[in-house]
Parts: C-alpha cells; structure tokens; sequence
C-alpha cells in the first residue's frame, strides 16, 4: 500500500510550492502519534501532513480513530506520545498561538439552544477576536442564508438551519485550518449538497486547509483531494481518490471503503 | 482580526466580556432562571426570621441577639448562593453541550474562571438585593446597616465560594455531568463545621480544629461578635482572608491540574455522563 506519511524527524513538514520556486509549512504535521485511553488504543502511531490550502478526506468505521485525531489536532485531547503540530504550534501545549486561527465544525457539539443565531455568533465573534462582529455576521447570514433567521432562538431551528450556524460558527474567525467532523450527517441530500458548495467556496476563497471526517463516501470523492483511510487507529491507506479508484479497481469511494474495512485489500496483496 | 495573543497567560476583557454576555443572554431570556436566584433565599430568610421572632419573644439571652439567625442566612446564602451562582454558568455550558465549542476556542481557563466569577455577583446581586430589602420590611434587620463589616464578610465568603465553584467545576471537567450534583451539595458541608448559627465553642474541642480551619467559620463568628457585642473583629477577618488564599489557590491548582487529566482521558470531548 503507498503512503504519503511524514519523514521522521521534528523539523516542520515542508511542500514545494505551486511555482516550485517557495515552501510552505504544512497545515497540519501528525508524527507517530499514539493515544491510549487506560487499555484502549484509539490511535496507534499514525504519521500524515496536510498541504495548506487543500482538501483531505479522514474516512474510517466507528472506532477507527479520526475524532481522537481530530481533537489531538485541536488541542482537545492530550497524546499519549508522538507529536501533533497545527499551523507550526505543537498541541496542546502551544495551542493559543494558534486557536484563533483555527475553527471546528460537526453537528455533535452544540451552542446554546436558548440564545439567538445572533447572540451565539456575537459571544464567538467576541472569543475569536474578530474586529467588525455585527459585520461579519451579516456577511456569514448572506452567504448561509441565515439572514431571516438571526434573532430566532438556536433551539428553535431544523437539523439543516442548525448544520448551517454551526458551520457560521466555525467560519466566524475566517480560519486557515478548519476541521470538520461529518458536517453533513443527518441532512438531506440537497441540504447536504448546498453545504458542500459553501465549504469548496470557502477553501477556494480563503485558501484554507480542510480535514474532513466523513462516513459519505461520496461526499469525500467529490471534495477531497486527498483521502486518508482510517481502521482500528492506523493509517491503511492514503492516497488521491482517483488513485485510490484504480489501485483497488473499484468505480467508487464506498466500494474502496469496504474492501478497506473488511480487509480484502490485504488478502489480496497477499495472495 | 485583531491582533493576535499568542502567550497562553494573556489576559482578554474582551473575552471575559463575551463569555458575561453570553451568561446574560441567557439570563435575561429565562424568567425560571431568574426567579429561582430570588425565591429560595427569600424563602429562607422569611422562616428563619420569623423563627428568630419566636425566640426572641420566649427567652432574654436571645433578645439580646436579635439580627444572629437573619444575619446568619444571609451571610450563609452570599456563601451558598455565590458558589452556586459560579457553578450554574459552568454547568449551563455543560448542558448545552457547548464545552468542546469554548475549549478549541482562544477562552483561556482564567479567562473562563473570570467570567463566571463576575456572573456570580451578578447572580447574586439579583437575589440577594431584594431578599435583604424584604428582610429589613418584615423584620427590622438592615444588612446593609454592618456597613464596612459586611464588606469584609463578603469579600471573604465570596472568596470562599469562587474557591469551591472553581474545583467542582474541574471535577465536572473530568468525570462529566455525573459529578454535578457535587455542584449543588459540596457547600453544605461547610454548614455544620463553619457554625453558620451557633458558636465555634458549641462544638467538640477536636471537631473545633476543623471548623478553625475554614475561613466562613471566621466570618460567622465575626458577624455574632459583631450583632451581640457590637464588636468588629478585624483580626477574624484577616485571619479568614489569609486562609482564603491559601484556599483559592489549591483550588485553582486542582482545577488546571483536573482539566490537563480531561485532556489526557479525553473527557473534554465528552460532556455528557
């Protein structure tokens, strides 16, 4: 199986840059990382950078480790070893160099479902120091369609409206890095779609470097440059999904993932 | 964006403001909420007053102490009422399932700390203001008549209770919301060992030892010292003040070291039970 892990080593992970002339210093830069909870492995030594200003996919089954990833990447959980570098600050231990420069989204961490869309976005507004709040509110409202929605309770919302000011949230700071945990789960396929555009939107606008956790497969082939298969808190795979596509001679992301998760592609490189 | 902070010890008012909004939003849009600070300790307050007129009425040494069981609930509720005040907003973010959302934000732990220190004044201010006037109409006792005294007890019991908000609130952060309900009662173990109404001497000599050892102890013997004697006692007030300190910090170590173990159990994640 190819990989695109991380040369060993503590110096900061560096691309060529789109002339080949610059570098730029990985996004993200994940070495040997491990975490144990008491017996528990839920990751187990995995090593990955991520280019700046693309898109990655980090697919797996329940249990295969990417929320643990993603909340070591955040700074939300401590490693049990290895090393976790987001935007060239090593968390958690550096990690207010760089949270404002950062955001998360997934539909499982909630905001306060008394306060209004707009009060909610004023207090992160306010936590990520963004200079023209209300202005860039509205700004968030045009472009997610929540403007007719603003001064309605939180708690008062469909799953879809919910999905969106989470996702306001999570941009309210205009991150470089933003990290998404299944952001369209439970959504349907339209809403869901709509979400998509405004995330590609925003990665091509902004440049930013997205990591996203997904169990849609086929939401990772279309957004995705890059896919990271996880399984039981290893890497199994890494590669572009048009790679992917070919080496493991299947017409779809899905088929790819299963073969993946119940283990063919080893038997088969075995045989 | 405003420039950017990047030492973890910088301090925002910005963001202790945000998080004070957010508290007050929230206030402002629940009449339960409000109408839970005031009731109870006007509740408490309206029996123990007129308990106290009871006895006032059928014995001569407690005529005497006329003010000691008013001012005792209502020093004890500044003690009660300002931990709970701390600890409310805390859990508020816990059941709102909003703790992940703050903890990847740049809110520092003494930024958060900061903010529900300034809503618990605020919390108590709405309930104790009203009770005290409703305390000086039925009964005659001026709480705002122990002038600078009062502002000694309550810079201590209020020290006191932040100090006690801050470590149940690391323990929620550790063990999740199965640990609330230390939120709600770990405070009345002061109530028997600080002598909220009887004096420190009515205990055991031994039990004594520990009642010494917490600063409301201090506070309530001052304020009896202070209704019966007409005495204030400054050198209970520095004394208490001292082993608030002490208090607060061991405190706010069991807090930064409780939340460095929900990094590693990776209960920060987790906010539920």
């Amino acid at each position: 199986m190819r990989r695109e892990g991380l040369a060993s080593g503590r110096r900061p992970r560096q691309f060529s840059g789109v002339s080949g002339m610059s570098q730029t210093v990985a996004a993200v830069e994940i070495d040997r990382l491990v975490k144990v909870y008491k017996a528990a492995t839920a990751v187990d030594g995995i090593s990955f950078a991520l280019r700046p200003g693309t898109i990655t996919g980090l697919l797996g089954g329940n249990g295969a480790g990417k929320t643990t990833t993603i909340a070591m990447i955040m700074g939300l959980v401590s490693p049990t070893s290895g090393t976790v570098r987001a935007l060239g600050a090593e968390m958690p231990r550096q990690r207010y160099r760089v949270l404002h420069r950062m955001n998360f989204e997934s539909p499982y961490v909630e905001m306060p479902m008394r306060l209004t869309i707009r009060q909610n976005l004023a207090v992160f507004g306010r936590l990520y120091g963004v200079d023209d709040v209300a202005g860039r509110i509205a700004a968030l409202a045009a472009e997610l369609d929540l403007t007719d929605l603003l001064d309605r309770p939180t708690g008062k919302l469909s799953a879809g409206q919910k999905t969106r000011v989470s996702l306001a949230k999570a941009l309210i700071n205009s991150p470089e890095l933003l990290l998404l945990d299944e952001p369209t789960a439970s959504l349907d396929p339209d809403t869901a779609d709509w979400i998509r555009t405004r995330l590609e939107r925003y990665r091509a606008e902004r440049g930013a470097t997205v990591l996203l956790a997904s169990h849609n497969m086929a939401e990772v082939e279309r957004m995705c440059e890059r896919v990271i298969i996880m399984k039981r808190g290893r890497i199994e795979d890494d590669d572009t999904p048009a790679r992917l596509l070919q080496r493991y001679g299947r017409e779809n992301l899905e088929e790819v993932f299963l073969d993946v998760a119940r283990g063919r592609a080893r038997l088969e490189a075995a045989q | 964006m405003s420039g950017p902070a990047h030492d973890s010890l910088a301090f925002s008012a910005r963001r202790v403001g945000a998080m004070i909004l957010r508290y007050w939003y929230l206030l402002r849009s629940s009449w339960p909420r409000l109408l839970e600070l005031v009731y109870w300790p006007a509740v408490q307050m309206m029996m123990w007053g007129f308990l106290q007129l009871y006895i006032d009425q059928n014995a001569s040494f407690f005529a005497r102490a006329t003010g000691t069981f008013i001012g005792a609930v209502l020093l004890w509720d500044i003690l009660f009422r300002g931990q709970l005040g701390f600890s409310v907003s805390f859990l508020e973010e816990m059941w709102a399932r909003n703790m992940g959302n703050l903890m990847i934000s740049p809110l520092r732990p003494f930024e958060f700390v900061a903010a529900l220190m300034v809503m618990s004044l605020v919390r108590l201010a709405i309930g104790m203001v009203p009770v005290s006037l409703l305390a000086i109409a039925f009964f005659g006792f001026n709480l705002w008549g122990l002038g600078l005294a009062l502002a000694a007890f309550f810079v201590n019991l209020i020290l006191t209770s932040w100090a006690v908000g801050i470590f149940v609130s690391g323990l929620v952060l550790r063990n999740g919301l199965g640990a609330e309900n230390l939120a709600w009662t770990l405070m009345f173990i002061f109530m028997p060992l600080a002598c909220v109404y009887y004096p420190v001497a009515t205990l055991p000599g031994w039990l004594q030892v520990f009642a010494w050892a917490l600063p409301p102890t201090y506070v309530f013997e001052g304020m009896r010292a202070l209704v019966i004697d007409q005495a204030f006692r400054a050198d209970l007030m520095i004394e208490a003040f001292a082993l608030n300190i002490v208090l607060f910090a061991l405190a706010s170590a069991g807090f930064l070291a409780l939340l460095a173990d929900a990094r590693r159990a990776g209960s920060l994640m987790q906010t539920g039970e």
